[in-house]
């Protein structure tokens, strides 16, 4: 990794961080720290950006609710030329007037249709009342000189006004849930002058401002008076209720309902139309929304990279300092040309290599197999430079701990062909989901993980004999009961007198040799299956990680050697793999012992390597056999070393 | 004729996913069975009289073995049914998705 500088012309700068950017070869240094992100030179362009970005982000949304598909392109797109980018800009504020203008009329003729589906409704349930209120006359005091209502249609409701008593009407629409109190309100207030009549209307309409559905109910209220009047009308504002003009006379109110259903009827159809010329419009502009988005990306992206370079005297020529791998500067120089290339730049820009002794940043190359792996060793931190990476190693180790905990061959084979699956179509699938569903996506970027996995599974699974918690008996078993039988241990009776038998390998036939590959078969037919396999696997998983740490130990010196830091290694990890192997080393060691010193004549004898571990911390004397001569002295120097070993770390 | 489809499209994939996972692991738990594998004794149905009849007790172990891999088969079988209906479901579904509403 080394520091360099980079002089790039003003007019090819542009593309030569474009080409840059594309390969993803440097990291750029900030030469304006002091400088607030509002003071910088390419603010303007960001900001534009942005704008550009809010439209796109309004647009998608459009789209994604009239449920277009918006299609990708097989390859991204390169961030646009400055003189491309006004077009964008115009084409997009062009389709952000369109939509919104026809968003806001379609919100209008809606509108309208509400109104004018209510108002139809209203007429139409309003006439059965008129009907029947004339039928059963309950207006009150009968005037005998005035004709029944039936025979003089023509001056309909109004003929109270011959007395001088202007009688009135107030017709409207008002949510039902609001009818009961809207009822004794009235009452109370106009102290029974008025007369309600509603009826419910069937269809479930919804409501203008709040766009909830809901029943409503059509009223009818008749009044003496003006005052009663305006109090009505107080009343019906407070129950935010939508009046229409209650027609005179019912020629009136046909032809009112008359006009009304055409204005209905062309009105849908301008709606529809409507509705069609913008599902147009959304899905021309959904063929190109997805690349919009990344080239306004890329574009952002270059000039926030711009605002990091200084300018230098003579203000022609832009100045970069960036963190270059040394392997990669002929690449670097290579892109340089090509943007100076498209920019049309008179004077190619170029790159000069200073001197640095600032920690560079560490640069870990991965491809689709390790980066996966890389990934999980820098969750737990990323090393400094030129420091020993970890990674290499937990591509085996990693994969191998899951299948000492996991152990199954069927099981194991279902993960792998799985894992196998999503590797075989992993071009389908990057291109097809960009990451809508978390789940998926952390399944499918650690399918090289799962593969293997999932095949060192199926070894341990061949090693501990289990398939889908089945064993499989592939060489025969090396355990005989019938030995049992023939050297008169076991006879019948011995078979109904007891419920569980335990085969003794001491009894020459029984036990003919060790399976050749993993646990004998069997065993998964014996009642104390567990027993035996618990030991085993504790036993093995302690072997194993105790290598698996001490490994992780020793790597550490390979760092120390490389800084050149010699006393590490002796006040670090001579401690550190000391303090380890006593304490579990020995562990080990006593492990290793046993299964060697005792063979199946003394294995009563042999005492728990547990208790022996735990009495040489409490420093107690066993009560039982030691495990081998000379245990006592072994053990008192085993705790003094740890004891002298913490005290030199602290 | 009135339509066929009872189930949606996710019941009808989840169907065709058990139904393939039981056919594939009930057909070899058949054939482990018929082959007399001493692994599934414990899944065997024999009795104390099965034992202790001493010319015949182990054909009779092995009778036994043997229906229970003709039941294993015969509810293979019927996974095959029901992997087919849900097989037919999932069609129909993809049908309707195309029909204009």
């Amino acid at each position: 990794m080394c520091l360099a500088q980079l002089f790039l012309q003003s007019g090819s700068a542009y593309d030569c961080i474009s080409e840059l950017g594309e390969m993803g070869l440097v990291e750029f240094r900030d030469l304006n720290p002091s400088v607030s992100s509002f003071q910088r030179r390419f603010v303007s362009e960001i900001k534009r950006c942005e704008e550009m970005e809010r439209i796109l982000g309004y647009l998608l949304r459009e789209i994604r609710k009239a449920s277009i598909a918006v299609p990708e392109a097989e390859v991204p797109p390169v961030a646009p030329a400055p003189k491309n980018v006004l077009e964008i800009m115009e084409q997009l504020q062009r389709l952000e007037v369109e939509l919104s203008e026809v968003a806001k009329n379609k919100e209008k003729l809606q509108r309208n249709l509400l109104e004018l589906t209510e108002y139809t409704h209203m007429l139409r349930i309003t006439r059965t009342f008129m009907r029947s209120r004339s039928r059963h006359e309950a207006l009150g005091p009968q005037y005998e000189e005035f004709p029944s209502l039936e025979t003089e249609s023509v001056t309909g409701c109004t003929s109270m006004q011959r007395l001088g008593a202007k009688l009135g009407f107030i017709s409207g629409l008002i949510q039902r849930v609001k009818v009961e109190a809207f009822e004794r309100m009235l009452w109370r207030v106009c102290k029974g002058y008025t007369i309600l009549s509603y009826a419910e209307v069937d269809e479930s309409l919804a409501d203008l401002d709040t766009g909830e559905i809901s029943k409503n109910v059509v009223f009818l209220i008749s009044f003496w008076g003006d005052q009663i009047g305006q109090k009505v009308q107080k009343i019906c504002d407070c129950y935010h209720c939508h009046l229409y003009p209650h027609p005179e006379t019912d020629e009136e109110r046909a032809d009112v309902m008359d006009s009304l259903r055409t204005r209905i009827q062309d009105l849908q159809n301008v709606l529809h139309r409507t509705e069609d010329y913008l599902k147009q419009v959304l899905h021309k502009a959904s063929e190109s929304a997805h690349s919009w988005v990344l080239q306004v990306k890329k574009m952002k992206a270059i000039y926030h990279i711009l605002n990091l370079c200084s300018f230098d005297v003579t203000n022609k020529c832009l100045i970069a300092e960036v963190w270059c791998p040394v392997s990669d500067l002929a690449n670097l120089r290579r892109a340089l040309e090509e943007g100076s290339r498209k920019g049309d730049a008179t004077v190619p820009s170029f790159v000069n290599r200073i001197p640095s002794s600032d920690t560079p940043p560490t640069l870990l190359r991965s491809n689709k197999f390790t980066s996966g792996f890389q990934s999980i060793v820098e969750a737990y931190g990323v090393g400094d430079y030129r420091e020993a990476s970890p990674a290499p190693y937990t591509i085996i180790t990693f994969p191998f701990l899951f299948a000492v905990m996991f152990g199954d061959l069927g099981h194991g084979s279902v993960m792998t062909l799985f894992a196998l699956w999503m590797v075989l179509t992993e071009k389908d699938h990057r291109r097809r989901r960009p990451g809508n569903e978390v789940i998926w996506t952390t399944f499918f970027d650690g399918r090289y993980i799962i593969l293997m996995m999932g095949l060192f599974s199926i070894y341990t699974g061949l090693i501990y004999n289990d398939c889908f918690s089945k064993s499989l008996n592939i060489f025969g078993s090396a355990w005989s009961v019938k030995a049992m039988f023939t050297e008169h241990e076991w006879t019948n009776d011995t078979l109904q007198t007891n419920a569980l038998l335990t085969l003794d390998p001491n009894v020459s036939g029984v036990f003919s040799g060790p399976y050749p590959l993993g646990i004998d078969p069997i065993w998964n037919m014996a009642v104390n299956r567990l027993t035996f396999l618990n030991s085993y696997k504790m036993k093995m998983s302690v072997i194993i990680g105790v290598i698996h740490m001490s490994f992780g130990v020793v790597l550490s010196v390979f760092n120390h050697l490389h800084f050149r830091q010699k006393f590490k290694i002796y006040l670090l990890f001579l401690p550190e793999l000391l303090f380890l192997l006593c304490l579990f080393g020995y562990l080990v060691f006593m492990i290793f012992y046993k299964w060697l010193a005792f063979s199946v004549r003394d294995s009563q004898l042999a005492p728990s390597i547990l208790i022996h571990f735990i009495n040489m911390f409490l420093m107690q004397e066993n009560a039982t056999t030691p495990l081998y001569p000379g245990q006592v002295c072994v053990c008192v120097c085993v705790c003094v070393c740890m004891c002298v070993d913490q005290c030199t770390r602290v | 004729m009135a339509s066929l489809l009872f189930c949606g499209p996710k019941l009808a994939a989840c169907g065709l996913v058990l139904s393939i996972w039981g056919v594939i692991m009930l057909a070899m738990l058949g054939i482990f069975f018929t082959t007399h594998s001493a692994v599934l004794i414990e899944d065997v149905p024999f009795t104390e009289e099965d034992m202790h009849d001493d010319e015949t007790a182990l054909q009779n172990i092995y009778k036994l073995y043997n229906q229970v891999g003709y039941n294993c088969f015969i509810a293979a079988v019927i996974y095959v049914g029901i992997g087919f209906l849900s097989f037919c479901q999932v069609r129909l579904n993809k049908r309707k998705e195309y029909l204009v509403h």
